[in-house]
């Protein structure tokens, strides 16, 4: 028996179940099913699910007996199967989005390449042919922190921020992507730029992203991204998972 | 449809309503009004739903005037006021007759001051609701020469108030243990709940720093904590080891550990503390924190009962000749929302 996963309560919201201590693909995995398995239990009490990194979040209308319930609950849940062995839920999508590495629109492609100990162009093939997977969502609507890139590019975060990159853009940092929502200061290297809007309110579909959807980042030459750069998707394709 | 025109606007004034729940999930966090307490007394006061969205003024108001009379009022922090040059009553309704110029300045004893509408702001609702979430990019703040729809009044009596809350200059903050409050040791917790703070002037609604002479309140394990799930209400001990109160535009999730949660019903309090107000948190336990909340509620419940007559002294009245009155005589007692339950 381990200390993981772990049942806590959440202030007066809720309860959250963690996985582990620290990011791993496989806590990641078992956070996202877990979150599945718990919605289609379709428990009345339950408000909202989330997930964060390593946890799944379940807000309840808390009260002595309603923490006891749901925590048998899920305790029992929990005990049905291995969460770490478990597939991804069904229902996710695979998107495409075109990518405009370094230029001055994504100025800092060199530099984290050097950090990866990759030249520039080998660093672009690799970026543009890997698929990572939207581990969590969060600090701004629909913001993706996506991973987990190859060893290599497990890169500090620069000591100083940038001041700010703008919205579509896909920085890098402890084998982890990045899409910004909204124009931000970062300390993540800046190294490509995409026209895909992560939150579009108003829209049919305000948050194209959802955890555990997976991306590929092709590379497009500037005349490309020119001609994408005002669609909000960004010239974005998506497939379905099964 | 009737529109309330801003003639001058404050510096951080936007539309708000009781937020935009369910979407934690996606990066989105509930909004809505830094002080709800304050749409419930302006729900009351207009005896109509307190879901209708209002204005929050963060700090100071401005000058506004409506195309048409407007059942009006003013609740939150306590902001000088005036129609047309004449002051009125703060915590209060009033008729803004059509024309006249509404002027609000600077509060007295909070944060943040609410004007209202019968009828309430009818501006778009972008999912679910008409709140501004100016940090995740949702509607934006409000400017001279801006022009805001009202939405349908279903009418009723001004020159209402409401007895003062005690959430003004209130001092002690309750707080219930959260996920990671085992991660600070006893002595620490217990300085923590020794400490009187002073409410840093950093402060907006996505959260509200807290300054205190002496250490910091650093867990053992600060650095490698990983990214977990923030609640409204959540402290969290920055890098610099100060408290950060989160507020109701927070993130989602965040890396910084959470030494406890402010209570709901007790979150207002650290919204409308001024800069420099001092605030001390005292953990209560569960039992505790739930039958806070649940007299809290009833206490929202019962406000439109609170409601009543503004007394003004005749003699002061200037104008009192102009005043029709014995006509619209309505029912003090008649529910409004009477016909939706049928």
């Amino acid at each position: 028996m381990t200390d993981w996963p772990r049942i806590r309560s959440v202030g007066l919201s809720g309860l959250l179940v963690t996985f582990a201590e620290k990011m791993s693909e496989p806590a990641n995995r078992a956070a996202l099913a877990f979150r599945a398995a718990v919605e289609a239990q379709d428990w009345p009490e339950v408000s909202e699910t989330s997930t964060s990194l390593v946890s799944t979040f379940v807000q309840f209308e808390v009260s002595q007996d309603a923490i006891t319930t749901m925590t048998d609950r899920l305790r029992e849940l929990l005990e049905t199967r291995d969460w770490f062995a478990e597939a991804l839920p069904a229902g996710r999508s695979l998107w495409h989005v075109p990518t405009i590495y370094g230029t001055d629109l994504a100025p800092q492609l060199e530099e984290a390449a050097e950090a990866a100990g990759l030249d520039p162009d080998a660093a672009i093939t690799e970026l543009s042919q890997s698929r990572v997977r939207v581990l969590t969502i969060g600090f701004a609507p629909g913001q993706p922190y996506m991973g987990e890139l190859a060893e290599h590019w497990d890169i500090p975060r620069q000591q100083g921020l940038t001041k700010s990159v703008p919205p579509g853009s896909l920085v890098v940092a402890i084998r982890q992507l990045i899409i910004f929502t909204n124009a931000s200061p970062t300390g993540w290297r800046h190294i490509g730029q995409t026209a895909f809007r992560t939150f579009r309110p108003g829209s049919e579909m305000p948050f194209p992203l959802s955890p555990g959807d997976e991306l590929v980042f092709p590379s497009i030459t500037r005349q490309e991204f020119d001609r994408i750069a005002n669609d909000p998707t960004g010239g974005a394709e998506r497939e379905a998972l099964t | 449809m009737s529109a309330l025109t801003i003639l001058q606007a404050g510096p951080a004034m936007t539309v708000q309503d009781l937020g935009r729940p369910g979407y934690r999930a996606l990066g989105l966090t509930h909004g809505g009004a830094a002080d709800p307490i304050a749409l419930h007394e302006g729900a009351a006061l207009l005896n109509q739903d307190p879901g209708c969205a209002a204005l929050e003024m963060a700090g100071s108001g401005g000058q506004f005037s409506a195309d048409s009379d407007t059942r009006i009022a003013l609740t939150g922090a306590q902001m000088q006021v005036s129609i047309d040059g004449e002051p009125v009553a703060w915590n209060a309704s009033h008729l803004l007759p059509a024309g006249a110029t509404l002027t609000i300045g600077g509060a007295r004893d909070g944060a943040y001051g609410y004007l209202h509408v019968g009828g309430g702001v009818d501006v778009e609702p972008v999912m679910g609701s008409r709140s501004s979430h100016l940090a995740a990019g949702i509607g934006q703040p409000l400017a001279s020469g801006d022009s805001l729809p009202i939405g349908k009044d279903s009418g009723g009596e001004t020159s209402q108030t409401l007895p003062r809350d005690s959430r003004f200059g209130a001092e002690r903050v309750r707080i219930v243990a959260s996920m990671q409050t085992e991660a600070f040791d006893d002595e620490t917790r217990t300085r923590f709940t020794n400490t009187t703070f002073r409410r840093d002037a950093r402060a907006n609604r996505m959260g509200a720093r807290m300054d205190h002479d002496g250490d910091g309140f650093a867990t053992g394990g600060q650095l490698t904590i990983v990214s977990e799930v923030i609640t409204p209400g959540d402290i969290q001990i920055t890098g610099d080891g100060a408290p950060f109160v989160l507020m109701c535009e927070c993130q989602t999730t965040g890396g910084y550990p959470r030494i406890g949660t402010v209570i709901p019903c007790d979150l207002p309090i650290v919204a409308q503390a001024q800069p420099g107000a001092a605030l001390r948190f005292e953990f209560i336990d569960l039992d505790e924190a739930l039958a806070a909340e649940t007299r809290h509620r009833d206490a929202l419940a019962a406000l439109p009962k609170q409601r009543q007559p503004l007394l003004r002294d005749p003699a002061r009245i200037r104008d009192l000749l102009a005043y029709q009155l014995i006509s619209g005589v309505v029912s003090a007692t008649a529910d409004p929302f009477e016909k939706d339950k049928t």
